[in-house]
């Protein structure tokens, strides 16, 4: 007996083009923002988000449709499409932004992900993103598109079990002080935390054959005025500055010379 | 005569409260096993900052809200406190708590600001409720200003894991500003023992069929102080080897000095400690008294977690480590020599 037809997944995992994380930003001497004239990369959450989604389709095979990854950003956000893709997703769409036009914040790109997944035919049943960004460090992108979709939501994923036939994915999940394992009804938002790096996905480093592949996957392209979302900010950026820098106070010679220190700045042993 | 100034001041004072509503800050107080989360009441001392009301809201299970809300209408800063119970409260899903929170919002709700602390909880439920109400939110805030003439709100904030602080403006066009509030950058509020906050009580939103279910919650124990909120913590890098030498290490130490424990994400990586301990952009920002850096050698990642730390003090073998950079003190050595000889001393 051939098993029933069972709804095929369609994944959605949106990337974010960011600095890389090694980089040692500078604020621009304008005050306006950081030097952006350094190396960028995928950011790093959702690097493990495009691994998960690879990594769900290895465990569900053919129960997995596809898997789109869809940027927001200027015209070089296209290589990190590419990256995503030569890890293993299918297509891309690239929602194009000036180079000069302001970053759009996280509300904006909630409701353009929002006008995008109502643009496609076969829907999407999982959308897999970063839990944060590393240059706004602002955490809110998944949970808006959440409140905007009225979908389940899992933050901060730290292992990720989707059940195609039941159409339920089983999330564990970071809390402060411990896990929390949640049962979520599809479609679902998960935000992945870089726990996952660890305990069940280290992303994978693109190969060349995957790179070559992945430049003849498509990137469709689209602007904010066709998904019918202003990007505009709502806050106001007023000044960016360097944090007060912390300075050294040189090296001891020993443990003695270190608690004298300690004992100086008040601290000794446990106190009663 | 008197009477007619009075009368022209009480207009210009009503014409200037038309275009720009006092400040009424919402907070959402959490709490754990009867008590209010320290970092809660960071954020209450935050949206007192504002300068107008303050009215806190407390959410869970009918068995837990009675005595938490006996503690939270002592608090100082508090006006008013509502709160609200219900069985499908006692865990806090975003699908559940939002709905609540959009119905205090939306009818012609007199609150201008949603403040909560930066925790897990409040990140997943707020930016959700904030969407809803079609408004922006601001994360991880550090310090703010509420100018009470345009209805205009300024916050500073870390970005780039703490390498930049950016200012931001809320302006009155933003009916309602939500911020999350960095504890370590506020005082706890305390509790005052003069007046007492009005309590009223908040039917809750039953949703049925929520699209989310709530399946088990495992807590790390620790006897040692939380790393959110100890004065003191004792941290462990790449260095350790692994998880028995990390515990065979640090918990004397940490233990001889009343401190929490906490680790680098190396050491996470790694698996010599849990995740929950990990302190840096990705993990826990913590602020002690005191902060001693073993065997980290300081990526900004790290020092991003933290380096508001009042004294930092590190230990390693490798004289350029950027940890010596920031640290008050630095001691180059192998710190499993060094640590047992700190221990023995500190015991005297």
């Amino acid at each position: 007996m051939r098993p029933s037809a069972v709804r095929l997944l369609n994944i959605l995992v949106p990337i974010k083009r960011a600095v890389d994380y090694a980089v040692k930003i500078r604020v621009n001497p304008e005050q306006t923002g950081i030097d952006l004239n350094v190396k960028h990369s995928m950011n790093p959450f959702d690097e493990i988000a495009v691994e998960e989604a690879v990594r769900i389709r290895e465990r569900l095979k053919d129960a997995v449709k596809s898997i789109k990854v869809v940027t927001i950003g200027p015209p070089k956000s296209a290589e990190t499409l590419r990256t995503a893709l030569a890890m293993g997703a299918d297509s891309a769409v690239h929602v194009e932004i000036l180079e000069s036009a302001p970053a759009p914040e996280p509300l904006g790109v909630a409701k353009a992900l929002k006008a995008l997944i109502e643009r496609q035919k076969e829907g999407v049943d999982v959308v897999i993103m970063g839990k944060q960004a590393i240059d706004d460090d602002a955490g809110q992108t998944g949970q808006m598109l959440a409140g905007l979709m009225g979908w389940s939501q899992a933050t901060f994923a730290s292992k990720v079990e989707v059940d195609p036939e039941q159409k339920i994915a089983n999330i564990t999940r970071e809390i402060d002080g411990g896990l929390e394992e949640l049962r979520c009804k599809l479609p679902v938002i998960i935000t992945t935390d870089l726990r996952q790096v660890h305990l069940l996905n280290e992303p994978r480093y693109a190969s060349l054959p995957n790179i070559m592949k992945a430049k003849k996957k498509p990137v469709e392209k689209l602007t904010a005025a066709e998904l019918g979302v202003d990007l505009t900010p709502r806050l106001e950026t007023i000044k960016v500055t360097e944090p007060l820098k912390r300075v050294g106070g040189g090296k001891v010679a020993n443990v003695d010379e270190l608690l004298t220190k300690l004992k100086e700045a008040g601290v000794t042993g446990k106190r009663a | 005569m008197l009477k007619a100034r009075a009368s022209l001041l009480n207009r210009v004072l009503a014409r200037s409260y038309a275009t720009a509503a006092s400040p009424h800050a919402l907070v959402f107080l959490e709490h754990r096993q009867g008590d209010l989360d320290s970092a809660s009441l960071s954020a209450l001392t935050a949206a007192s900052q504002l300068g107008g009301q303050v009215t806190g809201l407390v959410v869970g299970s009918p068995e837990e809200v009675p005595s938490v809300v006996e503690k939270a209408k002592k608090l100082n800063g508090l006006t008013t406190l509502l709160h609200s119970a219900s069985p499908q409260y006692s865990t806090l899903l975003p699908e559940t708590v939002s709905p609540l929170l959009e119905k205090l919002l939306s009818q012609n709700s007199p609150f201008t600001h949603v403040v909560s602390a930066h925790s897990s909880s409040a990140k997943s439920i707020l930016p959700r409720v904030a969407a809803k109400l079609d408004v922006p939110a601001v994360s991880d805030i550090t310090s703010l200003e509420h100018d009470a003439a345009s209805g205009s709100t300024t916050f500073t904030r870390p970005i780039y894991a703490g390498n930049a602080i950016s200012t931001v403006r809320a302006s009155s066009s933003i009916p309602i500003k939500f911020f999350t509030v960095r504890s370590t950058a506020f005082a706890a509020a305390g509790a005052g023992d003069a007046v007492e906050s009005e309590v009223k009580a908040l039917d809750s939103v039953e949703v049925s069929d929520a699209p989310t279910e709530h399946i088990s919650t495992s807590l790390t124990k620790s006897d040692r102080p939380d790393l959110g909120v100890a004065s003191r913590v004792v941290s462990g890098g790449r260095a350790l080897k692994n998880a028995e030498t990390f515990q065979s290490t640090l918990y004397p130490l940490a233990d001889a000095l009343g401190a929490a424990v906490g680790a680098s994400r190396a050491a996470v990586d790694a698996g010599y400690a849990d995740n929950s301990l990990q302190v840096g952009q990705t993990g826990k920002v913590v602020a002690p008294e005191l902060y001693m850096a073993l065997g980290i050698s300081g990526a900004i990642q790290h020092l991003a977690g933290m380096k508001d730390s009042k004294l930092i003090v590190a230990v390693n073998k490798d004289p350029d480590a950027p940890i010596f950079q920031v640290a008050d003190v630095g001691l180059v050595a192998d710190l499993f020599e060094v640590v047992p000889e700190m221990v023995e001393k500190l015991k005297q």
